[in-house]
């Protein structure tokens, strides 16, 4: 909450700083001065700076983050139309890295030493490296442009779910590959660290087969960082869906900032900077939530 | 005797670099780094064309001998634009890290010696600078300062230094007690004085490592951001702006997008495992941070 808080004082304070007048911008160039200085006092914009800020900060937490400076509508609504788009590319980036990460980190740990083992390790430290808007522009070339087995633009129709799906494929794989280098990463380690434990030794003991004691004892208490590492990932991630919907021309949040920024629309850039802040401060108080709900030890610590 | 012991050093210098080359990944990584890093110092001898130069009858022409990547949408030569963007993205690199570093050091410091209140104040502060997603932080400066070299650079400090402070930080608090600093304070020593000869040589060492593994991120934020056209300005070749004109034909002329990433990839996963390497063999115990 207070660094939500301290988060919007700075942006305040950027948005306050930046040259050019919004009134200007909302009217165009052939507005009279009479019209901007009547819509600088409905805009609040006479005012001190001091009463600005307040009302920016009191409105903000009511949920109103002003208007959109071309279309006239609430910032609120457009940004929230906009975020499922962003979330499901997350989401889509997450299933992506999961489904990769843990298999290949978990057989890595069972082959531990092999070559198998080192290929899983050059490989994580190879996809953590390589930029994701590069993987989404080398994804286009490949899927999209190259084989055409995939959609290179949009979201896909409205209401037909398989086709956007499809459409979900490249852009999720470009936001979530990275992460299956970090999850396989960590899940290796944090199952050496459990199969080494006693009560794996224990089932060991009791002659439970190998396969077994791996993915049902080993794996579900090895998982629990890496809902954590998610929890901080999604920053990251928002970070690489921006990239992934400008490349792959999707709509979302990244890509609505970029243009309102492009249009000077400084309300929506604010608004959605907040909104999309206070998503990843929320993400990943629920990430400890879950870790806290999977792992008793934790618990106590929250 | 300071004979001795510099040689000394840079005995023991040669000898980790024997290190770092006997493990293959390492060696790779060396590679990689000497041959992005070659490249671009002498990318003048390496291609008599100019990375800026327009001449409309070679456009878009697939690669070559003369044209090894081929040109572009002006009929610029990629090979030469390539390397002369790998002297803005290696400098850029180097010089935003030693900014970054060292800020964060001095803040990393006060934060850990100073008073209560003001170390309280500053960690607030980076876990709000830190709660803005990256690009996110570097749309929002670009609209104050506009596109260009130090835009890149202040999104990277603002990226990068609190992390690094929040180590120094941590590093000081724990040695702000121990017994050598309460000596050097008992003899008269002021508070630059212990900071600057007692508390940093102790510290710096770890932020060292991991300042260098975050060259290739840097490099990828001046890449991402001169993409977005965030960066640097058009006519400076730049990686990622050699990718952005790829993007925009990549349907017809696939081999500049080829051009623009081929580079940012390479040099990436060269400083990458370079820096795994150094840190497996100088410090295990950072393999815990991820």
């Amino acid at each position: 909450m207070v660094i939500v808080s301290v988060a919007m004082l700075i942006l305040f304070c950027m948005i306050y700083l930046i040259p050019g007048d919004p009134a200007a911008v909302a009217l165009g160039p052939r507005a009279t001065d009479a019209m901007r200085e009547g819509l600088r006092i409905k805009m609040g914009l006479d005012k001190p700076v001091w009463v600005q800020f307040w009302n920016f900060f009191f409105a903000a937490w009511q949920g109103d983050l002003g208007r959109d400076v071309l279309s006239d509508r609430l910032v609120a609504t457009v940004v929230m139309e906009q975020l499922p788009y962003t979330l499901a590319l997350i989401f889509g980036g997450i299933s992506w890295s999961v489904a990769l990460g843990i298999p290949l980190g978990c057989w890595a740990a069972v082959e531990r030493g092999t070559m198998a083992d080192r290929i899983v390790g050059v490989l994580s430290v190879a996809v953590i490296a390589v930029p994701s808007f590069v993987v989404a522009i080398y994804a286009l070339l490949i899927f999209a442009v190259a084989l055409r087995w995939l959609p290179a633009i949009g979201a896909g129709e409205p209401g037909d779910i398989g086709d956007q799906l499809v459409h979900l494929i490249l852009p999720s794989l470009a936001v979530g590959l990275g992460w299956v280098g970090y999850i396989a990463r960590m899940v290796r380690a944090s199952m050496l660290e459990v199969l080494e434990s006693q009560h794996i030794r224990t089932a060991r003991a009791f002659g439970l087969p190998e396969r077994m004691i791996t993915y049902r004892y080993a794996l579900t208490i090895a998982i629990l960082p890496t809902v954590t590492l998610l929890g901080v990932g999604i920053g990251q991630m928002l970070s690489s869906a921006v990239f992934a919907e400008i490349v792959f021309a999707r709509p979302g949040v990244g890509k609505l900032v970029y243009d309102a920024i492009l249009t000077r629309n400084y309300p929506l850039v604010t608004g959605a900077v907040l909104v999309t802040t206070i998503l990843f401060v929320l993400l990943n108080l629920l990430a400890d939530l879950i870790v806290g709900a999977l792992d008793p030890r934790v618990r106590s610590r929250l | 005797m300071f004979a001795a012991v510099s040689d000394l050093r840079s005995n023991e210098r040669t000898r980790t670099m024997m290190r770092v080359l006997r493990e293959p990944l390492g060696a790779f990584g060396i590679a990689l780094v000497l041959l992005m890093v070659g490249g671009a110092v002498f990318a003048d001898l390496l291609t008599s064309h100019d990375p800026s130069r327009i001449s409309p009858r070679d456009r878009f022409q697939a690669p070559s001998l003369d044209h090894l990547l081929g040109t572009d949408h002006l009929g610029r030569d990629l090979f030469s634009r390539v390397l002369h963007g790998g002297r803005i993205a290696l400098s850029v690199a180097l010089f935003a890290t030693a900014t970054s570093l060292a800020i964060g050091v001095v803040l990393g410091l006060i934060a850990g010696y100073g008073p209560r209140w003001l170390d309280a104040v500053m960690l607030l502060l980076f876990d709000s600078i830190k709660s803005f997603p990256t690009v996110m932080l570097a749309l929002a400066l670009v609209t104050l300062f506009g596109p260009s070299l130090t835009a890149v650079v202040i999104v990277v400090v603002l990226v990068n230094v609190p992390g690094y402070a929040r180590i120094i930080r941590t590093q000081t608090l724990a040695l702000k007690g121990s017994e050598f600093v309460t000596a050097a304070q008992s003899m008269g020593a002021g508070t630059a004085r212990i900071l600057r000869h007692h508390i940093m040589p102790n510290v710096i060492s770890p932020l060292l490592i991991l300042a260098s593994m975050d060259i290739p991120v840097v490099i990828a934020i001046e890449a991402g951001m001169s993409f977005l056209g965030l960066g640097v300005r058009p006519p400076t070749p730049s990686w990622g702006s050699i990718l952005n004109d790829g993007f925009t034909a990549i349907r017809d002329t696939p081999w500049i997008a080829i051009a623009g990433g081929l580079p940012i990839i390479l040099t990436t996963l060269g400083f990458t495992f370079l820096g795994e390497t150094m840190r497996d063999l100088f410090d295990p115990r950072l393999k815990r941070r991820t």
